[in-house]
């Protein structure tokens, strides 16, 4: 009796969680899980001078269906962050610290044979080069059968099947043809499509992309940004896109962590980031880029000297030799990551920021 | 693919003439004459010129040469200056003991040379690589009559085992086993070199495999290392080194020569060397041909296993 | 106005396809198809395209580094492409090169200072030491201390190996630098080095460029006037300024509109996204060779070339777009 009147209470509570099942997933909720926890990660190559780290205290998050990109210029460690991520690292690198939690595993630790049933399975990965990163004695049919097969147990027939419908989706023509062709018969900018059907072929919750417009033409890139923008919407795969290009970075990212020699420097949300970059090295990186909107002839500001190499880094903060607005401090002490204004939203490496947040105010 | 083939043997037939051309001068640019073989110590050069009339030696060499190819054309290569028998015959009954040898040596090369270049590359710059490339140097470095004679000392010799050479026992038909008791040891010293020169093909071809970005794809995909190895790495690493069997195939004619001479094997080497020691040209001439067609034929295999492994060469 | 430094008139360049045993040509990849323009002493003329366009051939094809098949390159006047070999070695101290790679563009083996003397010797300008002397003017004013005209090209890094390419074009004093993708290879806050490098050397030298790039940042930011290739062909020659402001070709709609600008304020801003590959040079459409992607083509452009109009924005386009709309949308 009295249970039914309040059924209603429970038919509220049924609409309020399908409503927030259905929200945009841009709006993150506080009590969202994270999908990736990187903490402190810290990579090294053994080489002939002996260990270099190539990643030094790198640390971010990523939520379910966000875009975090990870920009930077050669030699930041970006490509490596993704690597040591995927466990994919070259025979003489290898994960020197931290922990890499995917979901409730530390990939950091995780034996050989439990990553693979990960890789290319929850995680996969889009590389830069279409042109080599496909293999050119096998059909696309059967690369891309295979993973389906291994992971999701797919009959060859099934598998077969499931990659046209795959090809159909990231828009390549002749989807029913393409499929036993070989990867030579496609321009780079249909391989990075069939790349990508690759990558999504078993539903992963992450999608790692190393730089993946960076071979294309700017027509085909513009044409493979939206295909991945509009991807992920629909299937809410969360993404780590790694690019030099602040433009790409604009257009993709939720959120945004700036690399330079090695370590994060500044992380913050695309808009935060753009409209009020903190780090001096991320303010000098937007002023260093020609635009297209906005007035011509304005002289670009150039970062001087070159990115230091992984075997000499600077003491100190890592940017201080290139740093218009060094300090004494700055080049004996090594900066932490600090949060802005006590949130945790925006972080900076940077000595400037190390003051009472009272005193900044003016 | 059909008229690639068409022009390629179109091509060939030229070739080979000039081949034999050659052949037939350096031949008779040697000092010394087939007549000189049926001379006694009271023959007269009347006796000399007699013998060399009948063997039509006395005429212009490109008169000789233009006689030769035109035999050729209807299947007849002549008759041996040394037995009056058809050298289509002769060749014929030591093709088949030669196409054995080099058959089972080619054939147990390759299944020894790939696993184990296939491990060495796996293993790269470990202590089983290093004894890899050191062996396939060794194998390749020893000659065939050092390895031969080697072989015969311990093996027949001294431990008794295998027969010192020829293909079959004497007077015993000569079965199965017989047969392959005989053949061990000449297979040994042709598959030797052969296997060593194919491990540093494979080890290498291997390794750049390995390095090639769809191999790091196939990690990411989750792929285990024995189908990155046997599908996506083989299958490039084999183009480079289907290449070089054409290559292998004109060393192992050089080999079987040799080695057929060291274990008396009845066959087309041993015919060689002993025409060689007669002066007999004729017999020459046709294993010549014979051995250039061997090559042509061979380098064409290769080049359709080529198109075969590589879906990015087409021939038309 | 000024008499043109350089006029390229009607350029083409043709590579033929071989097949077969004989070798017989079966066909020609359209590499430079009918390109004209003209280059102006003291500016700078930017080349931008997507790859396959042409824009590096008809780079080369300044320099004489490519012989064209038809057409001709006037400088001051004289057709290069029909020059003897001595009267083109000469002229060729006038015309220098900067390349994209600067790592293999510079001869590992040879220090720095000999590789900057080197052209100097050769052209018999100057004797060994007045030579090497010049090279050390010249290299500080590329921005590099002069002790590293005693390095190897390695011991550098690829910004400043493109320095010592600049320095290495300028030690003849030539009159026209051809820039061939100079900043592409390069770090982001090292373009910005190089590209202000080069603005400061015109103003110095009154150097006059033909600056080629892929990358439309930095062609709108060096360029005066800008050539928009597609497939071998001119489609649009005009000023930076009306370029960027009011494209006429849809072809330079798309490419701008493509562009990723870094301001994600932007990101949803109205724009088209072409669909389709770039078609093959070896096989360019018939017509309009833009017709196979262009969105407003009608039955016309499959069927008759358009040719450049002779206007002051010369574009190639049967239905070119009208100038208020599109500065409208640009804002």
């Amino acid at each position: 009796m009295s249970s039914r009147k309040y059924d209603w209470i429970g038919t509220l509570g049924t609409i309020w969680a399908t409503a927030i099942s259905h929200l945009p997933w841009r709006i993150r909720l506080s009590t969202t899980p994270e999908l990736l926890q990187v903490r402190n990660l810290k990579t090294e190559f053994s080489t002939d001078q002996g260990a270099v780290t190539a990643v030094d205290e790198v640390s971010f998050s990523l939520a379910p269906g966000e875009t975090l990109c990870l920009v930077g210029e050669s030699g930041s460690g970006k490509s490596v962050t993704a690597l040591s991520i995927m466990g994919l690292l070259a025979d003489n690198g290898r994960v020197a610290g931290g922990s890499i939690r995917f979901e409730d595993q530390d990939l950091a630790t995780l034996p050989e044979r439990r990553l693979r049933a990960i890789r290319g399975n929850s995680i996969a990965m889009i590389f830069q080069e279409p042109m080599t990163s496909l293999n050119p004695v096998l059909t696309i049919g059967d690369q891309l059968s295979e993973t389906m097969i291994l992971h999701l147990g797919l009959t060859k027939a099934q598998a077969r099947e499931r990659v046209i419908e795959l090809l159909t989706k990231v828009g390549i023509p002749r989807a029913a043809e393409v499929v036993d062709d070989y990867p030579h018969r496609l321009s780079g900018g249909m391989r990075q499509r069939a790349m990508i059907a690759m990558a999504l072929s078993c539903g992963p919750k992450l999608i790692v992309a190393d730089e993946p417009t960076t071979a294309l033409d700017v027509t085909i890139q513009a044409q493979i940004l939206k295909l991945i923008r509009d991807l992920s919407a629909e299937t809410g795969t969360a993404m780590i896109l790694i690019t030099h290009d602040l433009g790409v970075v604009a257009e993709m990212a939720d959120r945004v962590a700036v690399m330079y020699a090695g370590q994060v420097v500044e992380q913050a949300d695309v808009f935060t980031l753009f409209d009020e970059p903190k780090h001096p090295y991320t303010t000098a990186l937007m002023r260093s880029i020609p635009h297209l909107a906005g007035p011509a002839g304005e002289r670009l500001t150039a970062i001087s000297g070159s990115v230091p190499s992984l075997a000499q880094m600077p003491t100190g903060c890592r940017f201080h030799d290139r740093c218009p607005q060094a300090m004494d401090r700055c080049r004996d002490d090594r900066p932490e990551l600090l949060q802005l204004n006590g949130s945790p939203d925006h972080t900076v490496r940077c000595w400037l920021y190390d003051v009472p947040v009272a005193k900044v105010l003016p | 693919m059909g008229s690639y083939l068409i022009r390629r043997l179109l091509i060939g037939i030229p070739v080979l003439i000039g081949v034999t051309l050659i052949n037939f001068l350096i031949i008779n640019l040697a000092p010394g004459s087939p007549a000189d073989l049926y001379l006694t110590p009271t023959s007269t050069s009347a006796d000399v010129a007699r013998v060399e009339a009948e063997l039509g030696l006395d005429q212009p060499i490109f008169v000789q040469y233009f006689h030769w190819l035109t035999r050729l054309f209807h299947g007849d290569l002549g008759v041996s200056f040394q037995n009056r028998a058809p050298v289509t015959e002769l060749i014929g009954e030591r093709l088949g003991p030669t196409l054995l040898l080099m058959g089972t040596s080619l054939v147990i090369a390759y299944l020894v040379a790939i696993p184990i270049g296939i491990l060495a590359a796996r293993k790269k710059n470990s202590a089983t690589d290093y004894s890899v490339v050191g062996a396939s140097f060794l194998g390749i470095s020893v000659p065939h009559f050092f390895l031969g004679l080697v072989l015969i000392y311990v093996f027949a010799l001294e431990l008794g085992w295998l027969p010192t050479g020829n293909m079959i026992t004497l007077g015993r038909g000569g079965g199965f086993a017989d047969r392959v008791n005989h053949l061990i040891l000449p297979v040994a010293v042709l598959a030797t070199a052969t296997a060593a020169n194919m491990t540093r093909y494979v080890r290498s071809s291997m390794i750049d495999a390995f390095g090639q970005d769809y191999i790091r794809t196939a990690k990411a995909k989750g792929l285990g290392r024995s189908v990155i190895t046997s599908k996506h790495a083989l299958r490039n690493a084999l183009i480079p080194v289907v290449t070089v069997i054409g290559v292998d195939l004109s060393a192992l004619i050089g080999g079987a020569i040799v080695t057929e001479q060291i274990f008396q094997w009845p066959g087309i080497g041993l015919l060689t060397i002993q025409s060689i020691g007669a002066r007999d040209y004729a017999v020459l001439m046709g294993i010549n041909l014979i051995a250039a067609i061997a090559v042509f034929g061979a380098n064409l295999l290769t080049d359709i296993a080529y198109a075969v492994v590589d879906p990015r060469v087409t021939y038309a | 106005m000024t008499a043109p430094l350089l006029q390229v008139r009607n350029l083409k360049k043709y590579y033929p396809i071989r097949k077969g045993v004989m070798a017989r040509t079966v066909g020609q990849v359209r590499a430079v198809d009918d390109v004209s323009f003209d280059v102006y002493p003291g500016e700078t003329l930017g080349i931008v395209g997507e790859s396959g366009c042409g824009k590096s051939t008809t780079g080369r094809a300044i320099l004489r580094l490519e012989a064209p098949t038809a057409g001709s390159v006037l400088f001051e006047g004289t057709d290069i492409a029909t020059l003897s070999a001595g009267t083109m070695r000469r002229l060729r101290t006038d015309l220098q090169m900067v390349f994209q790679d600067p790592y293999s563009s510079l001869n590992p083996q040879i220090r720095i200072g000999d590789l900057l003397a080197e052209p100097l010797i050769a052209h018999h300008r100057l004797g060994r030491a007045a030579a090497h002397a010049r090279a050390a003017e010249i290299i500080q004013v590329v921005g590099l201390p002069k002790l590293y005209l005693n390095r190897y090209p390695h011991e550098l890094s690829g910004g400043q190996r493109q320095r010592v390419g600049i320095a290495r074009a300028l030690m003849l004093e030539p009159k026209l630098i051809v820039c061939d993708e100079p900043v592409s290879a390069l770090d982001v806050s090292i373009q910005a080095q190089v590209l202000n490098l080069l603005k400061d050397l015109q103003a110095e030298f009154g150097l006059t460029y033909v600056f080629i790039s892929h990358g439309l940042g930095a062609i709108r930011y060096i360029s005066d006037r800008i050539v928009v290739m597609y497939l071998g062909k001119v489609m649009e020659v005009g000023t930076t300024r009306a370029i960027f402001a009011g494209p006429r070709h849809p072809y330079t709609e798309i490419l701008l509109d493509a562009y990723p600008e870094a301001n994600p304020h932007l990101r949803d801003r109205p724009r088209i996204i072409v669909e389709g590959d770039v078609p093959s040079p070896a096989k360019p459409p018939a017509g309009c060779v833009f017709h196979t992607r262009c969105p407003s083509a009608q039955a016309i452009c499959r069927t008759e070339i358009p040719q450049l109009t002779s206007d002051d924005h010369p574009v190639a386009c049967h239905f070119p777009l009208s100038a208020s709309k599109t500065v409208e949308a640009v804002g």
